[in-house]
């Protein structure tokens, strides 16, 4: 399958002075024009890091992409040079980041970190640049777009911040937007109107989407695809509707009960993944989830499961695992 | 913009009366002039007209507030030693100084700017090590000492330079260089930890993802931010040279305000101290007040506050 984006087993590496943190692992997935892919998992299941590294912005050394290759526009990014890379970030990839209070730079009015990538990418005068930036603010629901142009990052709230970021992000109508938990410091409410505005942009600008996040109730009214990492691999990805009705993966299945569900009457306690993160230092030889899974079966702790279409799911459904959770599930009598 | 210029002109205020308010102090704690001044064996009559002439009869209150208005004036009386007045003698040695002390300034934002960077820009490399002991080094030297070993080396042994004196380029040197040993130190140590805090910030790897040119990001994201600590520290560093370049005056004979002070210690002239102390004063203070102004344009949330 090729699409925009072809990621084919990435591996990346962090050598610090305590030992090598394997930080992802043999990534392998593919991004279809247009698709919105929702990227889920844990703090350290390399779910930021993976898109961080095949655009170079994580630090070398202690960094490094110890093999696999990211087709991008016909291109291999992982052999580009730093220059090629720089016309990539920021023109093609667009980027948002977490914390949009400390994302912008204090001392630049917000006009000029618009109008930077702008006169950078498409070689438009300050002057033009600046009446870009003009129309990307109204483009991200700024009012007084010529007003705000000329004022400072803290003289923005914090969801007013990260529209300005989407209007760097877009400032050169990318052909992928890359959010990295662009709505995890906010406000529920504004949560939700970043997420209209992205849904509205993508529609707009035909864009492809990758969505980083930790929250299974963000993907559900965003992605097309939902992958799910755990100790920097892949452990399950599908179709939204198949990841949530029809969970292959442990993981996945505990993510999704520790979601609280609106519509039930019964009020149940949430539930939680019992134990610890893998240690990245010493991966385990077997599954990285199979310590706190109960359904593990002794495979699980000796062998790494391939990523494969999971038996009977719908096409582009693909699971990690050993065990058969369906079938687990029903044997227990707790079918979701 | 208003409410804060304002304000910091009434911190300035504030601080060079506190000055005027202890040299005040002091010059009534060092012994009646009276006795100090005229010879030995004066009568009692000859004491208190000496006393009535100076006005220290008066009552403490009333010395304060003449002084405070004399000051205000410029007056702080004749020299004894040069009998003119006292601020004439130290104000024309102010542009020595001044251009002592910007000299150092300038020359310790270019070499200590330019180390603090390229430390910064190396981490963990040897050249960061090298650079970092260098300036420990250039902190940690007396600068009495370095002033009399380049006197040494450069003036007397190789005659590069005059040993001593003010007036061209070359004389200037060797007591530039020794002030600006301290002060590109000090900024290289500072500017280096200040980048390195800087490289962390989210708002540098936004820079970075843009695909912004590296000297884009170097000095609009970079250096533009880590270049505000340095103004305070200038600030600071401007006030320690006024008043602390006196040894490096002394030791190379530089007419400055510092060695005229020291001078009239010796000789007890008074009014010419008082005076320098005040010229002094009001130079750091002054020199601060520019540096929170620039302070204000280099960080807008503070201007904007």
């Amino acid at each position: 399958m090729s699409g925009i984006l072809d990621v084919s087993g990435l591996t990346v590496r962090f050598d610090t002075p305590a030992g090598t943190v394997h930080a992802v692992n043999d990534v392998s997935y593919s991004l279809a024009d247009g698709e919105t892919l929702g990227v889920v998992g844990e703090s350290g299941s390399g779910k930021s890091v993976h898109v961080l590294a095949m655009l170079g912005l994580i630090a070398r050394p202690p960094g490094r992409i110890a093999g696999g290759s990211v087709t991008f526009g016909g291109r291999d990014l992982l052999t580009l040079s730093e220059a090629e890379l720089r016309d990539v970030r920021g023109g093609q990839i667009g980027f948002v980041f977490q914390d949009p209070m400390t994302s912008l730079n204090p001392v630049l009015t917000v006009g000029r970190q618009i109008a930077e990538p702008v006169i950078r990418h498409r070689g438009l005068s300050p002057r033009q640049a600046w009446q870009r930036a003009a129309e990307l603010l109204d483009l991200v629901g700024i009012a007084d777009p010529e007003r705000r142009l000329r004022q400072y990052p803290h003289q923005f709230s914090g969801g007013m911040r990260q529209r300005v970021m989407i209007a760097i992000a877009v400032a050169c109508n990318p052909k992928l937007l890359i959010a990295d938990e662009p709505t995890t410091a906010l406000d529920v409410t504004v949560q939700a109107q970043i997420l209209g505005l992205v849904r509205d942009l993508k529609a707009r600008m035909g864009m492809s989407v990758i969505w980083i996040t930790h929250d299974m109730g963000v993907v559900a009214g965003l992605a097309d695809t939902v992958q799910v990492m755990y100790g920097g691999r892949i452990v399950e990805r599908g179709p939204v509707r198949a990841i949530f009705k029809d969970p292959r993966n442990a993981y996945t299945w505990g993510l999704l009960r520790a979601l609280p569900d609106h519509g039930q009457r019964v009020q149940r306690r949430l539930h939680q993944i019992e134990g610890q993160p893998p240690d990245l230092y010493a991966p385990p030889k077997g599954d990285p989830f199979a310590p706190r899974n109960p359904f593990a079966t002794p495979r699980c702790f000796e062998q790494i499961p391939p990523l494969v279409p999971a038996a009977g799911a719908v096409p582009g459904h693909l699971v990690a695992a050993w065990y058969d959770l369906p079938r687990l599930l029903a044997q227990r009598g707790d079918a979701r | 913009m208003i409410r804060f210029l304002l304000g910091r002109l009434g911190e300035s205020a504030l601080a060079v009366l506190g000055v005027v308010t202890i040299v005040f102090i002091v010059t009534r704690l060092l012994g009646d002039p009276a006795i100090l001044m005229l010879p030995v064996g004066a009568t009692p009559e000859q004491l208190a007209s000496f006393r009535a002439e100076l006005g220290i009869d008066r009552p403490l209150v009333v010395q304060y507030a003449d002084f405070l208005w004399n000051a205000v004036r410029g007056d702080f009386g004749r020299s004894f030693q040069h009998n003119r007045p006292a601020i004439e003698v130290v104000a024309e040695r102010m542009p020595a100084t001044l251009e002592l002390a910007s000299s150092a300034i300038a020359l310790g934002l270019l070499i200590g700017g330019g180390a603090g960077m390229i430390a910064a820009m190396n981490r963990g490399t040897a050249l960061e090590v090298f650079v970092m002991l260098l300036a420990l080094l250039g902190q940690a030297t007396p600068v009495f000492w370095l002033g009399l070993m380049l006197i040494l080396f450069f003036a007397v042994d190789l005659g590069w330079f005059p040993t001593g004196g003010a007036g061209t380029f070359w004389h200037l040197a060797l007591p530039a260089l020794t002030l600006a040993t301290f002060t590109s130190a000090s900024i290289a140590r500072l500017l280096r930890s200040s980048v390195i805090d800087v490289l962390r910030e989210d708002y540098v790897r936004t820079a970075r993802a843009k695909g912004l040119l590296p000297r884009t990001v170097m000095v609009w994201h970079i250096a533009r931010n880590a270049l505000i600590p340095v103004a305070t520290m200038v600030g600071i560093l401007a006030g320690e040279l006024l008043g602390g370049s006196v040894i490096t005056e002394t030791v190379f004979a530089w007419p400055g305000v510092g060695r005229v002070i020291i001078q009239a210690i010796e000789v007890k002239d008074f009014p010419v101290v008082q005076a320098g102390i005040m010229m002094i004063a009001v130079t750091f203070v002054s020199i601060n007040f520019l540096v929170d102004l620039l302070y204000g344009v280099l960080d807008p949330r503070i201007r904007l506050r």
